[in-house]
């Protein structure tokens, strides 16, 4: 049995490689996940313990408001010079060095642009010597106020020499300021930064001043061990002296810790990842299925025969299983190997995009190895085994008869389909409805795999009116005709195939639509809402939002043709000890009008240094009324009381809380992020961009759009959300698409004959492949209609959900839809083009000897 | 050795000192040793011989469906052998019609749809009166909606024949007709394969083993070895067989 089962697995070869692809493009989905999250994870190890290699023990203050990485950054705050008189006195300590060291100084590169860093931050720091770690390249240190050394990799893309004026923009500075750049340095082992992070050394009082906004402060105290002590125990003396206040770790504390963090961020992303490899191997499942179903009606005769010499129906279910085994253990091994080759080169890409990450070896992780195994292994046997039990119930008989397997009757797995749709509808509607008792997630999920497979079961059914209906149009010539009738031959081959393909099409119509009915949804309140001609804003692109100098408000406020000018500052603060957004205006007058804020309670146009407003959401969430004192402790600075004096209305695009101008000096970022201005009636847009464009000249971050441009502008962060999305699950469409070349390289070898006598009877070459290609874009063009419509369905309901989130627009993306037709209908052709090639070189002679 | 009957002008197909080789060396099989033979316009011809002898070898050359070693082969004025692949499907669908042992009809069309199927790929209309009269010669008009599933082996067969026949090609080859059909079916497609000859003057060739069925033609070639070694016209059961007899003692034959 066993070399029964090998041989005809080798005979099916070609076969098995179609729906063996399929299951490795999913595992290399898995494994590419594993080795780019490994490989990112250890070189940021590696870059972290660089980074910390020449600190014994760090001293740092308690940052003032706690956040985790999905939050934002943390803002360490700064603590007084006398701690480090403090620090030196310890026994054991060598030395004990105040650091500057804080994100905010952006370089100004020679074509007038800020350097963004794209993702790591960028340091303003004070210069306190060079190292094993780092060394001056060229120049020498900064010794008068005015003068900086920038590492090589910023001098590099900012394009500027030592001896040139540099402009910098600072934390605490509210203009850029101008430098004289003295000198470059790098790092051991010829790096020109570390991880991609752009910094700048400034002489110590000048760091102080502009990136802590205090004199006689630091973000932190290097501490060097004295001969003979270990880390470990100056961490522990010094921490007894300094007290519960201070954050103290030995430098691979440190570096563990950094690196902890930003890993957070990669297992999200490794979960993203999963997913998706999730989609491609439940859309290759069905691939695998018809493949074995075809294989195993094909082999009918075979396997009867088998069963009439004896064996039972229990070999026969082994002698597929273990095809499937075979098929999935070698699929398994090139998906490894295939998504090691992926891991690495996204893990390469990252690093470019990253600044030049310096990439740690490339490692395979054990759980790359065991879950492509497994994934593949499980998929693959999983997916066999419908088709195995029904070889083990062909009858011995039916080697002898030539027995036409008769139409198997719909209604089992309509029933089947319309139960498991049923079940996917209730878990849906649970999970959307905020009924899943804290699984939520999970029970959509659920929803939408049930659904998936429900709608599949139904396809027979579905498939026979609505193929003969798509099929109509190619009617009119004899080989359309043909290709039609074939599409219909077989429903449940069709539908197999034609769900595969549905899967990758309805989540991508799906995330269309809810994120098209966001945008939409967001844009029409902001077209509603915003009264401002003109809004001020940069894009973000690192971890720090661009600001600009408030000086400008002003300004743009005297302005002719300028009514009302309202500046935003942002920050994330606790409030009552719970972290929350919160934003203060530097006009809470001409805020009101500009969003048209309507009150609920109190007052709302004016607000006291003590004073505090909130949303109606927030209000209710915390208790909160007109009256209630809030204690708020901002990222840097001492807790303050708030008053609330008012209560706004909430809406999408209300903040949760308003806190005078007066708190933002100790926000994290105490410079304005955003300005709308209004302008007086009749006065022109065209007029007054231009003039403030003209204030902006010292923030080079920001630039002033008109309300449109704004409001596109921040809606397409969703366009880029939704073009990454289709990207990775254009995957599960690609191996749709294989399983229709494999449906269909299969029918054309089972209808070897029939295509001879087409041929016979006088069908041209050109005909024949036209007939197959018909028979390919009525499947695909079927699977891309369902996929719309399914998919229309689950963003639908998901938008209905949102409803109370302020998704109130429902849009469909018709033209999108469009699109994926169109699509289907290419993909179609494309996935004919080697069994058409096939069919049309038929040996006509072979063919009808063919049995 | 050639067999002529008739005059040359008038053969429907034509086969020229044609020799057929397969494989090479040990392998060797000479299928054809050139075999010369005509067929004429409006007679039913018979190619009969022992299993091996390359009958049906000759009719696959004859069709255009297999390529000659060596010799000529022509249908009516068309010299088939060198055609490439389009001059042939031309060939197949303007001149040639097929009815083969295994019906081979297509599953997903009726039996009114398989006849016309052939016209429908030329892109040609039917002759409404010569349909009709096709119809009725095979005696299908209440099946003419059915699909091959829901119809006899006879029925597909008369299905097969009215679809060779509807074209009117030049010449119509059969291979074995009535190969899988029980002698009642058997004998009503060979009936009126012989009257489609007789009334409206069809050319056809047909391979078979049975001399029952080489009975119904108006000719019998015989083959043996990949050589033409007997013909006989206007035969009977009886004649045929004896001629089978003696091809089967190797040492009579020879004529």
């Amino acid at each position: 049995m066993f070399r029964a089962t090998l041989k005809s697995l080798l005979a099916r070869k070609v076969r098995l490689i179609l729906s063996g692809l399929a299951v490795v493009l999913g595992v290399m989905f898995v494994s590419g996940a594993f080795v780019l999250t490994d490989t990112l994870g250890r070189s940021f190890d590696s870059v972290f313990a660089d980074g910390f290699s020449e600190i014994d023990v760090n001293v740092a203050a308690k940052p003032k408001v706690e956040l985790s990485e999905m939050e934002g950054e943390q803002t360490a705050a700064p603590l007084p010079a006398a701690v480090v008189d403090r620090v030196r006195q310890v026994p054991g300590v060598a030395s004990a060095t105040g650091v500057v060291n804080a994100d905010g100084a952006r370089v100004i590169g020679s074509n007038g642009k800020v350097v963004t860093s794209f993702g790591p931050p960028q340091l303003g720091e004070n210069w306190t010597g060079e190292s094993d770690l780092l060394k001056l390249r060229e120049g020498r240190a900064p010794q008068a106020d005015d003068e900086i050394v920038i590492n090589k990799g910023l001098a590099t893309a900012a394009k500027v020499q030592v001896g040139q004026k540099v402009g910098v923009l600072t934390a605490f500075e509210s203009k850029k300021r101008d430098f004289t750049l003295v000198g470059v340095f790098g790092y051991s082992g010829d790096r020109d930064s570390i991880g991609g992070v752009n910094e700048v050394y400034f002489t110590t009082p000048v760091a102080q001043r502009l990136m802590l906004g205090a004199p006689d402060a630091f973000s932190s105290i290097t501490v060097q061990a004295a001969d003979g002590v270990s880390d470990e125990k100056l961490r522990d003396d010094v921490g007894r002296t300094l007290g519960a206040d201070y954050e103290v770790k030995t430098g691979e504390q440190v570096a563990a810790d950094a690196s902890a963090s930003l890993k957070e961020g990669l297992s999200f992303f490794n979960k993203i990842l999963l997913g998706f490899a999730a989609v491609a191997l439940l859309v290759g499942t069905f691939l695998i299925l018809n493949t074995f179903s075809i294989i195993v009606a094909q082999r009918t005769r075979e396997l009867a025969l088998m069963r009439a010499i004896g064996a039972s129906g229990r070999q026969i279910i082994g002698s597929v299983v273990l095809e499937a085994i075979a098929v999935g253990l070698i699929a398994s091994v090139l998906g490894l190997a295939a998504g090691i080759g992926v891991g690495a080169l996204l893990a390469f890409l990252f690093g470019k995009l990253a600044g030049g990450l310096t990439l740690a070896g490339i490692g395979v992780p054990a759980a790359a190895v065991i879950g492509s195994f497994a994934v593949g292994l499980v998929i693959t046997v999983v997916a066999a085994l419908l088709p195995a039990l029904r070889a083990s119930r062909i009858p011995p008989i039916a080697a002898m008869q030539d027995v036409a397997t008769p139409d198997r009757p719909l209604t089992k797995v309509t029933i089947a389909g319309s139960l498991v749709t049923g079940i996917g509808a209730v878990l849906l509607f649970l999970g959307l409805s905020g009924n899943a008792g804290g699984q939520t997630l999970a029970t959509i999920l659920g929803g939408v795999l049930f659904a998936f497979i429900g709608v599949a079961l139904l396809t027979p059914l579905i498939s026979r009116p609505v193929v003969s209906l798509l099929g109509v149009i190619f009617s009119w010539s004899v080989p359309g005709k043909l290709g039609r009738l074939n599409s219909g031959r077989n429903p449940r081959r069709t539908a197999i195939t034609a769900a595969a393909l549905m899967v990758g099409i309805a989540l991508v119509t799906g995330v269309t639509v809810i994120l098209d009915s966001a945008k939409g949804s967001i844009s029409a309140l902001a077209q509603d809402t915003i009264k401002a001609e003109l809004v001020i804003s940069g894009q973000q692109g690192g971890p720090r939002p661009p600001s600009f100098d408030p000086g400008v408000l002003d300004q743009a406020k005297a302005l002719p043709g300028v009514r009302l000018v309202d500046g935003e500052y942002g920050d994330m603060a606790k409030l009552d000890g719970k972290s929350t957004w919160v934003a203060a205006s530097s006009d809470i007058a001409s805020l009101r009008q500009i969003f048209g804020a309507k009150a609920t309670a109190g007052d709302i146009d004016r607000l006291g240094p003590t004073q505090m407003l909130a949303s109606s959401d927030e209000a209710t969430a915390r208790g909160w009324s007109v009256g209630s004192t809030v204690k708020v402790q901002p990222t840097r600075g001492e807790v303050r009381t708030y008053t609330i004096s008012g209560i706004y209305e909430s809406s999408q695009l209300t903040n949760p809380v308003t806190l005078p101008v007066q708190a933002a000096k100790d926000f994290t970022i105490p410079q304005p992020i955003q300005g709308f201005i209004q302008l007086a009636p009749g006065a022109r847009v065209a007029d007054v961009q231009p003039q403030v464009e003209t204030l902006l000249a010292d923030s080079p971050e920001v630039s002033v759009a008109d309300r449109d441009a704004f409001i596109k502008q921040q809606t397409g962060q969703l366009d880029g959300l939704l073009t990454m999305i289709q990207i990775l699950l254009a995957l599960a469409i690609v191996i749709a698409v294989l399983g229709i070349i494999n449906t269909l390289a299969l029918s054309v070898l089972e209808r070897t004959r029939e295509l001879g006598l087409l041929r016979a009877i006088g069908l041209r070459r050109g005909q024949t492949m036209g007939m197959i290609t018909v028979e390919a874009v009525v499947i695909s063009v079927f699977g891309a209609l369902l996929g719309v419509a399914v998919g229309t369905g689950l963003g639908a309901a998901v938008v209905e959900a949102l409803k109370d989130e302020g998704i109130t627009d429902l849009i469909l993306p018709w033209g999108q839809m469009g699109v994926f037709l169109g699509l289907a209908a290419i993909i179609g052709v494309v996935a004919a083009v080697l069994p058409a090639v096939r069919a049309a070189r038929i040996n006509v002679l072979g063919a009808i000897a063919h049995d | 050795m050639t067999a002529t009957v008739g005059q040359q002008a008038q053969a429907a197909a034509r086969a020229n000192d044609v020799w057929k080789v397969y494989g090479s060396g040990e392998a060797q099989v000479i299928a054809l040793r050139g075999v010369s033979a005509e067929f004429e316009r409006g007679r039913f011809t018979a190619i009969m011989g022992p299993s091996g002898s390359g009958k049906s070898t000759l009719m696959h050359c004859l069709a255009g469906l297999d390529s000659v070693t060596r010799g000529t082969v022509a249908i009516g004025e068309t010299t088939v052998t060198g055609l490439g692949d389009g001059g042939l499907t031309k060939l197949r669908r303007d001149k040639v019609g097929f009815i083969f042992q295994q019906f081979n009809l297509l599953p997903t069309l009726t039996a009114k749809e398989n006849i016309l199927l052939p016209l429908s790929i030329a892109g040609r209309k039917p002759d409404p009166a010569w349909y009709d009269t096709v119809i009725d010669t095979v005696g299908l008009r209440d099946r003419l909606d059915h699909r091959p599933a829901q119809l006899s082996g006879g029925q597909q067969q008369r299905v097969a024949c009215a679809r060779a026949l509807v074209s009117r090609p030049e010449v119509i080859f059969a291979d074995e007709p009535t190969g899988n059909l029980d002698s009642r079916s058997g004998a009503e497609v060979l009936g009126f394969l012989r009257n489609s000859v007789r009334e409206h003057g069809q050319t056809i060739v047909m391979v078979t083993h049975d001399p029952t069925a080489a009975a119904y033609a108006d000719r019998v070639v015989f083959l043996a070895d990949g050589q033409i070694v007997s013909e006989l016209i206007e035969p009977t059961a009886d004649t045929v067989l004896d001629t089978m007899k003696k091809l089967d003692t190797p040492a009579e034959v020879g004529s």
